[in-house]
């Protein structure tokens, strides 16, 4: 087990560099120049373009600055923002929590509802359930988030009044970030009903959030479910005798989570990219919405920084899924 | 935070427990999170509302719903014949605010107000390159150049000493880069070895103080018990961060908060139309417009402006790009501004005098290019379409259009070029109320390759509004503002297209709120009903 964790953690350190150079690279290839942005419409003089330039150090040649940033990158440091001229990196760990606890709440939605939903189709194949589950699998994978979202706002924060609006936590409730997780703060807070407020708010944006990998996971869980419930021990199983719930739950079900398992490591990917229109929306404070206010100003730092982050913890995500196939299926860690 | 502000925080916000509104504090749903807290380092109007109308105070000030300076942490001023030396008398008895970090020992005094300055200006100010350094709007308004010095008279006496006469400099100085800090927070933030402070945990004069900021989620103020002025009604701020405009809308609709800024033209209709909410508008103090490139063939020749001018039907524009929210411009000032000449005519809409005036000129089987810029801005809520409808009118009058853009740090930067090729739409929006703050800056011939994307330096037009900069009679000074759009009508650099309006929706018991000409959302003043 040690050698192959060890194995995969070698993977790690050429997609770091590869990381880092891309993330470099790409929003230095991207049309715009930041001070231009900065000075907007009101422009400024040539003296004072080459002044700033040189205070950016964009002056100097690319390579010096890739090399100038990776050696910031080695000791931890990811630099300032060019905006709010704070560290990228307290930056991030500032709105990230928001994200990952979104996040995490999106994807047990995805798996409480889709997993149940894949099997059933899976044992019920061809029948009524089974058609509309499909259907409504395809729905929920195609739905625009954005247009989504405003949906359920309306029906039921505006019209119902069951959900609020947007924010993560009721603005009655004022406590210091402990965890940075509201659902945490909040419960430590022991202001009264600020935990509920904070389940409230995560309702709407984890449903919207959790739409496309519930659909994902619950179509995945039935194809999987059908290969599995077709091979010969699972025949086996049931001419021996075992009750219905025990072949599928525990025969079936237990081999068909590899390509399941998969499924919930790339959803992590679509979880980040769905998380920037959902943080928009609900004005949910996380790193999606942040970054993209930052290609937007061509702020430097930020954009690296944080992609480097998110791909590291992208990375990290996939790392966990190959040690969870390890546990799943021990021919994989022998291998 | 200590515990006293968390419990008062605490205590207060309750009483929006039932999501009713609370007589003591407002909800403003904001569009965006603040850059920073210290507004000469910025730009945007999202931080300036976060910073200068709350937690800050400048020397003068503007009369809120108005471009008229008054009066602010100076007293009174005075003006030197030569209009180079300008004289404040400073209030007294100004306290700053407090915070975990630092309790001010004095009042505000003229240190401060040199302070202010000089960290923007000197370079040897220890603050000079703290968080950045950026000073855009100080070097923008030519604060540089145009200041000779600033000295202290007494404790609660400074004089600016200007190089050159400026009219307009009391304005500049009711603006927010001109916000006054405390010295002694300064000074004790670079001995803590923590001078970014100033900019993350701001200490004022205003009339809200900052309590607390969570990145893209909420701000926090409390009233300032101890202005200078009466205290404000509210006594707690809330800035709830709500990018989306629909989703600002369900909130005010929800009672989640009291007031938003930037609604989409189209929900104004059905949000006059709801009786829980009250649409207070104005006309914004901007323009947008159409510049030629008056150094390039044809359109160095008035008469093809003139011509082009006519064939464009603005009230078309108004209608599909505005969706009504919007006016024709016929000046390069908008109407609320003083200066504004109202008794110029605007061109008509005529396409069949404009082929026949450009046939006249020997234009024939014209191609151009206009330029649609790719952001959204009040004064032009979607260029592309603008251009798609002014691409139309030019062919009625057999000009051939194509449309060009760029990414917007680009298209800034092309559109400066002497050579660029072809007309461009951009716009403006006021920084002090000053008619000198758009002739001069668009229009001047020091903007050419700048500012002035017409590139258009008209000596007799640029005598006008020089001469307007050292004339301290603001009557005299529209006369000369007026002779200067008569010119500006003549020769056409532009075509001005609109005013936007700008809408604020707001709960009916939001009381005293006055839309600020100047784009800023200003809450002193304003109270709940019960």
């Amino acid at each position: 087990m040690l050698k192959f964790l060890l194995s995969r953690l070698l993977t790690f350190v050429p997609t770091f560099f590869g990381v880092t150079l891309i993330s470099f690279a790409f929003i230095r290839v991207l049309p715009g120049d930041p001070i231009l942005v900065m000075a907007g419409e009101r422009g400024m003089t040539e003296e004072r373009y080459q002044a700033l330039q040189e205070q950016f150090g964009f002056d100097r040649p690319l390579i010096e600055q890739y090399i100038e940033y990776l050696g910031g990158v080695l000791q931890g440091n990811l630099g300032e923002s060019f905006v709010t001229k704070r560290p990228v990196w307290d930056e991030f760990f500032s709105l990230f929590p928001a994200t990952l606890e979104l996040s995490i709440c999106a994807m047990v939605f995805a798996l409480v509802l889709g997993l149940p939903a894949g099997v059933i189709a899976a044992v019920n194949r061809g029948k009524l359930f089974d058609r509309a589950l499909m259907s409504t699998a395809l729905v929920g994978y195609s739905m625009p988030i954005f247009w989504w979202a405003l949906l359920l706002i309306i029906v039921f924060s505006g019209n119902l009044g069951w959900t609020p609006v947007s924010g993560r936590i009721s603005l009655q409730y004022f406590f210091d970030d402990v965890t940075g997780f509201m659902l945490i703060d909040s419960a430590l807070s022991g202001q009264k009903g600020a935990f509920g407020s904070a389940v409230q708010h995560l309702i709407l944006p984890a449903i919207v959030l959790g739409t496309i990998p519930l659909a994902v996971i619950a179509r995945q869980t039935r194809s999987a479910m059908l290969e599995v419930l077709g091979e010969d021990y699972i025949r086996t199983a049931r001419a021996k005798g075992l009750p219905p719930q025990r072949v599928v739950g525990l025969h079936a079900l237990r081999n068909a989570m590899i390509p399941v398992v998969t499924v919930i490591g790339l959803s992590v990917g679509t979880l980040l990219a769905g998380a920037i229109l959902t943080e928009t929306i609900f004005s949910w404070p996380g790193i999606g919405k942040w970054m993209v206010d930052s290609i937007f100003r061509r702020d430097y730092p930020v954009v690296q920084g944080g992609l480097l982050l998110i791909a590291v913890m992208v990375m990290i995500v996939n790392l966990t899924v190959d040690v969870l196939y390890g546990f799943i299926n021990p021919k994989i860690r022998k291998a | 935070m200590d515990f006293a502000r968390r419990l008062t925080a605490g205590l207060l916000f309750a009483a929006l427990a039932a999501g009713s509104a609370s007589a003591q504090t407002l909800v403003y749903c904001s569009e965006g999170s603040p850059e920073g807290f210290d507004p000469a380092l910025y730009t945007s109007g999202t931080t300036f509302d976060a910073s200068e109308h709350t937690i800050y105070d400048k020397l003068t000030l503007f009369e809120t719903g108005t471009t008229n300076v008054i009066p602010g942490l100076a007293e009174s001023w005075e003006v030197s014949e030569d209009g180079l030396e300008y004289t404040f008398k400073l209030r007294q008895g100004v306290k700053f605010h407090s915070n975990d970090m630092f309790t001010p020992s004095r009042d505000f005094n003229a240190d401060d107000v040199i302070f202010s300055f000089e960290r923007q200006w000197k370079d040897d100010n220890s603050y000079h390159e703290v968080s950045g350094g950026t000073w855009e709007y100080f070097d923008g308004m030519s604060m540089p150049d145009l200041l000779s010095s600033i000295e202290k008279v007494d404790d609660y006496t400074v004089k600016f000493v200007l190089n050159r006469p400026e009219a307009p400099f009391v304005a500049n100085l009711a603006m927010g880069f001109a916000s006054i800090m405390s010295k002694e927070y300064a000074d004790a933030m670079i001995e803590a070895g923590t001078p970014e402070m100033l900019n993350q945990q701001p200490i004022g004069t205003g009339p809200f103080s900052f309590v607390a900021y969570q990145k893209d989620a909420v701000i926090r103020y409390a009233r300032n018990d101890e202005y200078w002025r009466d205290p404000a009604d509210i006594e707690n701020l809330v800035f709830a961060i709500t990018p989306d405009a629909s989703v600002r809308y369900q909130k005010l609709t929800a009672g989640e908060c009291h007031i938003m800024p930037y609604p989409n033209p189209a929900d104004i209709e059905a949000m006059k139309a709801d009786e829980n909410i009250v649409v207070a508008e104005q006309e914004g103090l901007n323009v947008g417009y159409l510049a030629y490139n008056t150094t390039q063939e044809p359109f160095d020749d008035p008469k093809v402006r003139k011509a082009l001018n006519m064939a464009i039907d603005k009230q078309a524009i108004i209608d599909v790009v505005f969706q009504g929210s919007g006016q024709i411009a016929k000046n390069p000032i908008p109407p609320t501004m003083w200066g504004y000449a109202e008794g110029i005519e605007d061109d008509p809409y005529d396409p069949e005098a404009a082929k026949a005036m450009l046939e006249e000129a020997g234009v024939t089987d014209l191609s151009m290019k206009v330029w649609a810029m790719p952001v959204q801005r009040p004064y032009n809520p979607n260029a592309r379409r603008m251009a798609e409808l002014i691409q139309e009118d030019f062919s009625q009058v057999g000009v051939d259009v194509e449309i060009v853009s760029y990414e917007w740090g680009e298209y800034l930067s092309r559109s400066r070029e002497l050579d660029r090729d072809g007309a461009i739409l951009l716009g403006w929006t006021g920084d002090n109320g000053d008619p000198d703050n758009f002739l001069a800056v668009l229009l001047g011939c020091d903007g050419v390759e700048n500012s002035n994307r017409a590139q258009w330096c008209y000596e007799p037009f640029d005598e006008l509004i020089q001469k307007a900069k050292t004339v301290s009679d603001q009557e005299e000074r529209a006369k000369l503002y007026q002779q200067a759009q008569e010119i500006f009508k003549e020769q056409a650099p532009w075509a001005t297209i609109a005013h936007s309006v700008v809408y604020m929706p707001m709960r009916p018991e939001v009381q005293g709120y006055k839309v600020h000409p100047l784009g800023g959302h200003i809450f002193y003043g304003v109270s709940i009903e019960q």
